[in-house]
């Protein structure tokens, strides 16, 4: 064999080759620049509106965090640095505010994921037209819109024209009208009740919609096997609702997080400073105090309070 | 075994008792603004609560629209306060002088119905993108969707506020409808959805011809439409009920939504029950009639974005 010839026929060949894959890639090449081409002209509509109304002033609420930035002040912001996350540490009312949301997470978001999926266990074997007037109902308070709620609620606890001081008096439970709202005692709970009658609507959509997807073949099987309905629930269902329920956990922390229209419209914070959220202490100092960089300061906390939950209910769900 | 069956059905039954009495419970308030609004200030006002109204009145909506009134609409010259003479926008119609209440629907009704389609259409050509084009940055661009998502929305209300202003949108309806249409969850929503689109149509539908365009148009849209039906009425229901962006974003009377206008009558009036009362079932009914309507939608939507996701 002519060794050399077999060497030159072989880099030709590879040559070849080459050539042609470089071809390939070029062709490829124009491809992708098309294909991206188009994937940014389909999002660029969305992307105006999500930098410009979303991305950017996040951005922006990090920056101004660090500036002494208040409205009325005819000097322009001044940097201080993280003068306003120290000041937050020692403003009384706000870690007053940060105890108070996370009293009404503590309690709400059990409360919502517990209720929620026992509700929807009982409804979602109903039949159809029952099952909706079911979810129909629980979802009313969150469609009704949060204004149109609150106000009726204020009414229900009022001094003298509310039915609960009626309907107290009435089974013996109260013996004198009691200022729900204006009393420290209360007021927080009763802003939690509310708050509960708003948020469980979605939960019990999902896990109804969560349930009903649960392959019955599994659950019919282990009843051959003589699994207990208990059983059948948390061996084989529970684990299957698995992600619904994370994502219910996750939904329901940020939204109590969020609690304002409730405490604006109810109390006002008050009193003293009882019924204060974050939230609701952000909106004052940004819109009465006009502190715009505090204000932004107590956001971004606020977000990485969120954030570091959503976390850990990932990881915990995650680990099960 | 007889026993625990009959355990099972004696837990069936209490519990559904208790969540009959419970449903009863939620629907209350609902019940109680209706009829409220249609009570006589006495029976409003009565210590021991009426249950139903003695007598049906119009009183409270009377009082509700002779209170304040505003133009039916304005149409004024984009960015004009820029450089009208006054400072104030340039109005070049001005609809007849209507009650309040009525201005504030429509504008509550427009504001909705713009967000909807706005929020529909961009972000159907998002998640299409998202779910079905290969480019760089996009693990990038999505984990920033996701980021977002996850981050309550009025923490950014303090710096949209500020921005709103420089683009003299501040008090407009639109500085309320921009935020919620780049409000991410739509994206995230339609990309769930687009991923279920069979790639081999769309590289068929390339063969044949059909240009990007053509093929969304033809091809994904019609797939993704229960997708965008339910995002459609949750953008709906949830730009109708955002009161604290429509609280920061508008002040004068005519440009009010009705949740706030209903809070504003609050203010003004803490304890004439019966008028706050009528000015809540107005916000209330079109609201829930529209959600009546089109639960179906909204129920699977809602599950199969969270599912998916």
């Amino acid at each position: 064999m002519n060794i050399p010839f077999l060497i030159t026929e072989q880099i030709r060949e590879r040559g070849l080759f080459m050539a042609k894959s470089s071809n390939a890639v070029d062709r490829s090449k124009v491809l992708v620049r098309r294909e991206a081409r188009a994937a940014w002209l389909f999002l660029l509509p969305n992307m105006i509106f999500f930098v410009g109304f979303v991305v950017i002033p996040m951005i922006l609420c990090i920056y101004t965090s660090f500036f002494d930035s208040t409205m009325g002040n005819d000097t322009k912001d001044v940097f201080i640095g993280l003068q306003n996350y120290k000041e937050l540490w020692q403003d009384k009312i706000f870690l007053r505010a940060l105890k108070n949301t996370f009293v009404i997470v503590l309690v709400s978001v059990p409360v919502v994921c517990i209720f929620s999926l026992w509700a929807s266990s009982v409804i979602y074997k109903l039949k159809d037209s029952v099952l909706s007037l079911f979810r129909c109902i629980f979802y009313l308070p969150v469609v009704t819109g949060s204004v149109a709620v609150t106000v009726v609620w204020k009414w229900m606890f009022n001094n003298y024209y509310g039915i609960f001081n009626y309907i107290g008096k009435g089974l013996g439970l109260i013996e004198e009208n009691i200022n729900w709202l204006g009393d420290e005692r209360y007021a927080l709970w009763c802003i939690i009740l509310i708050l509960l009658t708003t948020s469980i609507g979605q939960p019990i959509v999902l896990y109804v919609s969560a349930l009903g997807n649960v392959d019955t073949s599994l659950v019919e099987a282990s009843a051959v096997d003589g699994a207990t309905d208990f059983q059948q629930f948390w061996k084989i269902k529970w684990p299957l609702i698995m992600p619904t329920t994370l994502y219910i956990l996750v939904i329901t922390t940020i939204n109590s997080f969020q609690c304002f229209a409730l405490i604006q419209l109810l109390t006002s914070g008050g009193p003293n400073h009882s019924t204060d959220t974050v939230m609701y202490y952000i909106y004052y100092t940004a819109f009465k105090l006009y502190r715009y960089g505090y204000g932004n300061a107590m956001g971004v906390v606020l977000a990485i309070f969120i954030a570091l939950l959503s976390a850990v209910q990932f990881k915990l769900a995650k680990e099960k | 075994m007889n026993s625990g069956v009959n355990r099972t059905n004696a837990y069936k039954i209490v519990s559904m008792i208790i969540l009959v009495i419970l449903a009863i419970l939620f629907a209350f308030p609902l019940y109680w603004i209706v009829t409220g609004a249609f009570k006589t200030a006495a029976s409003v006002n009565a210590t021991s609560p009426d249950w139903f109204p003695k007598e049906w009145v119009l009183d409270n909506f009377r009082k509700l629209f002779s209170k304040q009134s505003a133009p039916l609409w304005e149409l004024g010259i984009p960015f004009s306060s820029k450089f009208s003479a006054d400072g104030k926008p340039i109005i070049f119609s001005a609809g007849p002088k209507v009650p309040a209440a009525i201005r504030w629907l429509l504008n509550t009704v427009f504001m909705a119905v713009m967000a909807m389609i706005l929020t529909c259409i961009t972000a159907a050509m998002a998640g299409y993108a998202l779910a079905k084009k290969r480019f760089k940055g996009k693990t990038m661009l999505f984990t920033l969707i996701v980021c977002a998502m996850a981050l309550p929305k009025q923490v950014i209300l303090i710096p949209l506020l500020r921005e709103m202003s420089s683009l003299s949108l501040y008090n407009t309806i639109w500085a309320v409808i921009f935020p919620t249409v780049g409000w991410p969850f739509g994206v995230f929503l339609m990309k769930q959805f687009s991923e279920g689109v069979p790639g081999e149509m769309l590289e068929a539908a390339r063969i044949d011809g059909a240009g990007e365009a053509k093929t969304f148009v033809d091809i994904v849209v019609p797939m993704i439409k229960p997708g965008i039906g339910a995002l459609a009425i949750f953008t709906f229901i949830n730009s109708w009920n955002d009161y604290f962006m429509q609280l920061i974003m508008l002040s004068s009377t005519p440009k009010l939504t009705i949740s706030l206008g209903i809070a504003k009558l609050q203010a003004e009036n803490a304890t004439d029950f019966g008028l706050i009362m009528a000015g809540a079932s107005l916000a209330a009914v079109p609201i829930i009639a529209i959600f009546i309507a089109f639960q179906k939608y909204f129920t699977q939507g809602i599950a199969m974005g969270a599912v998916k996701g």
